[in-house]
């Protein structure tokens, strides 16, 4: 029978959590490097087997693991990351320039077809890719490099660069996010890059045109419609339908529109799931009732699911990259909270359990669908 | 044989169980220290150190024979009790962190 695997970064380790088709009872391994942040954990689309996970503390700094059967063991792999040539300086917090300086990893996105192939989204934001399992990584420094670099301004959470999607459909094409300066398309294979951000409104941005500076949460995209993508911006759920030429809001009735994950059904491109989050100065779900929204129109309607989920005295927060979806033929939802839970849904968002109750704080969930 | 006493979190890392001894040849300094502790667990490179003997990272520091090291240079001999074996070389994760 198939099964499922959960890969759960959290701010002490790493877990995996394992269960068959059915999704009802869990296999709970880890925590995998104790101690350490987990910024993110996910599989090779061309090797199940084949893990990667970002490591970091505050002593020690980054470190990369990989794995080559499926998170039993792991190997410790390449940790230098340094941007091409002289770095030069991005505007800080107060408008000054600021030095480029590699933090953390926030997250690893495995080639569609390589196993060996991979791009790591860092702080400060750049494009790393490593072509030999995670051992030696390079920069690719357009995206760094391009004629807005110097003006982008870290989020309050630091200037990462936390989305990067590969479009299965258009070898070359690739999607990277970062906060706060926003969307950018390569068409290249990530040689050289643009902004993508036509059509986001952002407060505190006086230019309704401006080309950067909008502080993106997190895109998604469905991969049988690469043309279609979806947005958590700070506040504002966007779409957009040509590859992020342009994007129009699809918040709709959501009952706010801040939040931080966005994720679309396996099956279903216009079903789409975002978790609103009260503001951005009160990070947790409005009236303590933590709901997924799911809209079945690619937007703009949008219906609460709470069956499973605390509907009172929830004070806790789903970060951008901590929801995923599964591929089996009733979808499976899965997110997880800063409190520590890992809730599923087997049917596609209609009932919710928790996995875990009292991980740390989780800070991404993938997961990954498994013959 | 020198003797290092690494935190919890890096003996994880190194998979290393204890103090680490290493045999150095020549002058026996912090910097060279960590050159045979790098080469003995690459896996600690860039952990203690930036790559490349790189600086101290901010939250790593460095004790011997109640002395703190961290600011010391790096290539300066280290005390004979660490050089001959009888005082360990501490490399301590500061108090920060959570």
């Amino acid at each position: 029978m198939s099964g499922v695997r959960v890969l759960v970064g959290t701010r002490k380790g790493a877990f995996v959590l394992s269960a068959d088709g059915r999704r009802e009872r869990w296999e709970v391994s880890g925590p995998h490097f104790a101690g350490w942040e987990i910024y993110h954990v996910k599989g090779s689309p061309a090797d199940p087997g084949r893990l990667y996970a970002s490591q970091y503390s505050g002593w020690s700094g980054q470190v990369i693991q990989r794995s080559d059967d499926g998170g039993q063991t792991w190997e410790t792999v390449g940790n230098q990351f340094s941007y091409d040539g002289t770095p030069g300086t991005h505007q800080w917090y107060d408008g000054t320039p600021h030095p480029w300086e590699f933090e953390r990893v926030w997250h690893l996105e495995p080639s569609l077809d390589d196993p060996d192939t991979v791009y790591a989204g860092v702080e400060d934001a750049g494009l790393f890719t490593s072509a030999d399992g995670g051992q030696h990584w390079e920069e690719l420094p357009g995206l760094r490099g391009h004629d807005t670099g110097a003006s982008w301004q870290p989020g309050a959470g630091g200037m990462c660069l936390h989305t990067i999607i590969l479009d299965p459909g258009r070898p070359g094409r690739m999607f990277a996010a970062i906060s706060a300066a926003g969307a950018f398309r390569s068409d290249d294979s990530g040689q050289s890059w643009r902004p993508v951000n036509r059509g986001l409104q952002s407060e505190g941005i006086p230019d309704p045109d401006a080309e950067v500076g909008h502080c993106v949460h997190r895109l998604a995209m469905h991969p049988s419609r690469p043309d279609v993508l979806y947005m958590q911006k700070h506040w504002d759920v966007m779409r957009s339908d040509d590859a992020g030429e342009s994007w129009h809001e699809v918040s709709g009735n959501l009952p706010t529109d801040f939040g931080f994950p966005i994720d679309v059904h396996a099956h279903e491109p216009d079903t789409i799931y975002v978790v609103p989050i009260t503001s951005d100065a009160q990070h947790f779900p409005p009236e303590g009732k933590l709901r997924v929204y799911r809209s079945r129109t690619g937007g703009d309607e949008w219906e609460p699911l709470t069956s499973g989920l605390p509907q009172q005295h929830c004070y806790v927060n789903v970060l951008r990259d901590a929801m995923a979806v599964d591929s089996l033929d009733s979808c499976g939802v899965y997110f997880g909270t800063t409190g520590g839970q890992v809730y599923a849904s087997p049917d596609a968002g209609d009932t919710w359990a928790p996995i875990v109750r009292d991980l740390p704080a989780v800070l991404s969930v993938e997961v990954q669908t498994l013959p | 044989m020198i003797r290092v006493a690494l935190p919890s979190h890096l003996r994880a890392l190194a998979r290393a169980s204890g103090e680490v001894e290493l045999d150095i040849s020549g002058p026996v300094t912090q910097c060279t220290v960590l050159d045979a502790l790098e080469a003995r667990y690459p896996t600690l490179r860039g952990t203690i150190r930036g790559h490349g003997r790189g600086p101290r990272r901010a939250f790593i520091r460095f004790y011997a024979c109640e002395q703190d090291l961290s600011h010391q240079d790096p290539h300066s001999p280290l005390p004979e009790p660490v050089t001959s074996g009888a005082e360990p070389y501490l490399i301590v994760a500061a108090m920060a962190g959570g």
